[in-house]
């Protein structure tokens, strides 16, 4: 169980600084994080940040256990059983063909999002994992661009 | 009320019953200094640095338990009182600092005095707010001070900019604090600490060990009943001196050469592999940090010492360890913390054995960081809790005098003595000043021994005795150093000379040095190697 990937949900006060509270954590101990979102919770004033990190199970309920510590922090949830989504954006030249891009990104929950003149745009969103396949898949298309968003995570 | 910025901080500082701040002006807290200029509800106290007003405000709020006050300009006076955040951190202690910033125009444009202060604090305060609007002041500081002395205390830093201290809005102190984010437990798990207790009574060895938690949640009162009750012998931690009388029977001399956590656990994996653990303590994340812990609790010590007193009355029979304290007896009779007298030279051990003689309970003990430190821990009587000021956990060269400065203001009946080194001393000698302005007659007992000996030691036992830059031989005088700030000093190499010269420190006005000459390759034992186990103890070294 060394160094597992884990997900943890922080819920925040709305407030200045509060992002930098909580990286630095990770980072005044050098702790990497693989992936972060935050956005508010929609009617209230908190928000939800999403945590991807790796670490040990007693690396991690430290981290827990200080994120606690933080004032505007109100809960930390460290999942184990949950769903956890991901989003991908891709840029790709126009010259690749439309319809195969567009079958792949089918595959993944996506599609084409965007048409312009020289490239064009498609998305996918799904389990992290997948989105990594389909990143491996879409690699024979020349993507000039690729953007991932970073997981969000719902425990079941 | 419709006042300033300015006038909201004096007007919070007399609210919180705030008696004295430390501090140090400069350009962007001004407009606070001439409020309090004009304010007479509270002393302010010029320390001659601004390291030395955190340092000051740490050792009133030690001396007190109540929340030590200081305050600082932008930029250098910030930086400067840095590692004062950093101490209070790392040692719990209860403060707010108040810090001055460039005009909210001007941050982030790089301007004269500006630095990020939220931005360095943050790492090494429990909590800390820039205030961008005067609207926010009364809230915020109130926050400030509930936050700094409740659940696990600590330093809180509140960063001011000059405009948002002469702009006008309303002052409304008198909402109650509610913060949905911070509930700091304080009692205890029932249930846990049912199981707790029958393991305890269950138990052939059981031991206190005693933290720092215990003084400053008001606990040794209770924890003395605890022990008398069950019989249950008890170490205590670096932090935790004080908490049981020096000669209270129960109490077994200090464990280790740091007696706190990974220096006194040394190799983790050794360390009490048999036992089983009950960690009390109100951080959850303290809990099981570095040994696991099998029956964790998470409260403020004094409500779960309240807790289980019932239950430990019922269910723990005292006689039954009656052999583990005969173990314990023999155990300190067979490695009593001892040093040798040889030669002329006065030992340090010596010194402080002394002083403890002579002023006991009438003095409280603060001390820098060394050698010194480990002796005064080991070999200072100490009686009551908050006796004892020191800097645990960040290990602060610098800290003893301004800090013994502070709890001098605290208790002014009692003897205030602070116990250096002659490295430790010049980190912060220009607070003699600051002694000499305030008449807070602080006695500075250096251990001088030439060298920077902690860092010495460990030259001569682990570096083949390469003493790469610890040799201190180029010294001031420092009885003229004493005396050119209007203080008084003395040079003491003989034990006649040194309870001349502590007699008459003590009858004097005024701030002092006693410049004693000690033996210079005196070594702190017991030491654990780092890393290693305590089964591995070095309980003596002879030079070969
Ligand atoms: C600000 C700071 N710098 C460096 C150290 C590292 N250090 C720990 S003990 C020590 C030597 C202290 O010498 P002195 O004050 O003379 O006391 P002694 O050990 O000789 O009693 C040093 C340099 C420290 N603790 N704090």
């Amino acid at each position: 169980m060394e160094n597992a990937r884990r997900v943890i949900s922080v819920i925040v006060l709305n407030e200045a600084s509060v992002l930098s509270r909580i990286v630095g954590l990770f980072s005044g101990r050098g702790y990497n994080i693989e992936s972060l979102t935050v956005a508010p919770i929609p009617d209230s004033k908190y928000s939800r940040i999403t945590i991807v990190t790796a670490g040990s199970l007693r690396v991690i309920e430290q981290i827990t256990k200080q994120l606690h510590k933080l004032i505007p922090v109100l809960k930390v949830y460290e999942h184990a059983d949950l769903v956890e989504k991901e989003m991908a954006m891709v840029k790709i030249p126009m010259n690749e063909s439309l319809g195969d891009i567009e079958a792949l990104a089918h595959a993944y929950n996506g599609r084409i999002v965007n048409v312009g003149s020289d490239t064009l745009i498609a998305m996918v969103a799904d389990e992290p994992s997948r989105v990594g396949h389909f990143l491996e898949a879409i690699k024979r298309f020349h993507p000039k661009e690729i953007v991932r968003s970073g997981s969000v995570a719902l425990e079941r | 009320m419709q006042i300033s910025g300015a006038q909201m901080v004096i007007e919070a500082l007399i609210a919180e019953e705030v008696e004295v701040v430390f501090g140090y002006p400069g350009g962007a807290i001004m407009n606070v200094y001439d409020e309090i200029y004009k304010q007479r509800s509270f002393q302010h106290i010029l320390t001659r640095h601004e390291q030395a007003a955190v340092h000051a405000a740490e050792g009133y709020a030690k001396a007190t338990g109540k929340v030590g006050v200081a305050m600082i300009t932008s930029g250098p006076g910030f930086t400067n009182g840095v590692t004062g955040l950093a101490d209070a951190y790392m040692d719990s202690i209860p403060l707010v600092v108040i810090s001055g910033q460039v005009p909210m125009s001007l941050i982030g444009t790089d301007a004269f005095q500006e630095i990020d202060a939220v931005g360095i604090s943050r790492p090494c305060t429990k909590h800390n707010y820039l205030v961008t609007d005067a609207a926010d002041l009364p809230r915020v500081l109130k926050e400030a001070f509930y936050i700094a002395r409740t659940g696990r205390p600590g330093p809180v830093h509140v960063d001011i900019p000059k405009d948002v201290t002469a702009q006008i809005a309303t002052f409304d102190y008198s909402k109650e604090v509610e913060l949905e984010t911070y509930k700091p437990t304080t009692k205890g798990n029932a249930r846990q600490i049912k199981k707790a207790i029958e393991a305890i009574a269950a138990a052939k060895r059981p031991l206190l060990y005693l933290g720092g938690g215990i003084v400053s949640s008001g606990a040794a009162d209770l924890v003395r009943e605890f022990s008398k009750m069950t019989q249950i012998p008890a170490v205590e931690t670096f932090m935790a001196r004080g908490t049981l009388r020096f000669d209270d029977p129960l109490l077994i001399s200090m464990l280790g050469m740091h007696g706190f956590d990974d220096r006194v656990t040394g190799k983790l994996s050794e360390f009490a592999k048999n036992a089983q653990i009950i960690h009390v303590d109100i951080d959850p994340a303290s809990v099981s940090k570095l040994v696991h812990a099998h029956y964790p609790i998470v409260g403020d010590v004094k409500n779960v010492l309240e807790q289980m007193m019932p239950l430990a009355k019922e269910q723990i029979d005292p006689v039954r360890y009656a052999p583990w304290l005969n173990t314990i007896a023999n155990f300190n009779k067979l490695h009593p913390l001892s040093y040798t007298e040889e030669g002329d030279r006065l030992k340090p051990q010596w010194v402080i054995e002394r002083i403890g003689q002579l002023l006991g309970d009438k003095a409280n003990i603060s001390t820098d960081v060394g050698q010194h430190q480990m002796w005064t821990a080991q070999f200072y009587p100490f009686s009551r809790p908050r006796q004892w000021v020191s800097s645990g956990g960040l290990g602060t060269m610098g800290f003893g005098f301004p800090a013994a400065l502070g709890v001098k203001r605290a208790d002014p009946e009692r003897v205030s003595i602070n116990i250096t080194g002659d490295g430790s001393i010049l980190m912060n000698i220009q607070e003699l000043m600051t002694a000499v302005e305030y008449k807070l007659p602080v006695i500075n007992v250096i251990l001088n021994n030439n060298f920077l000996g902690m860092v010495r030691q460990w030259q001569t036992l682990f570096y083949d005795k390469r003493h790469s830059q610890t040799d201190l031989s180029i010294q001031p005088d420092f009885v003229k150093v004493a005396e050119a700030f209007g203080g008084v000093g003395y040079r003491v190499t003989t034990k006649e000379e040194f309870d001349a010269a502590l007699k008459d420190a003590v009858e004097k006005n005024v701030v002092t040095i006693i410049d004693v000459v000690v033996n210079r390759f005196e070594n702190v034992l017991p030491m654990v190697p780092a890393g290693g186990s305590l089964f591995n103890m070095m309980l003596e070294y002879k030079e070969k």
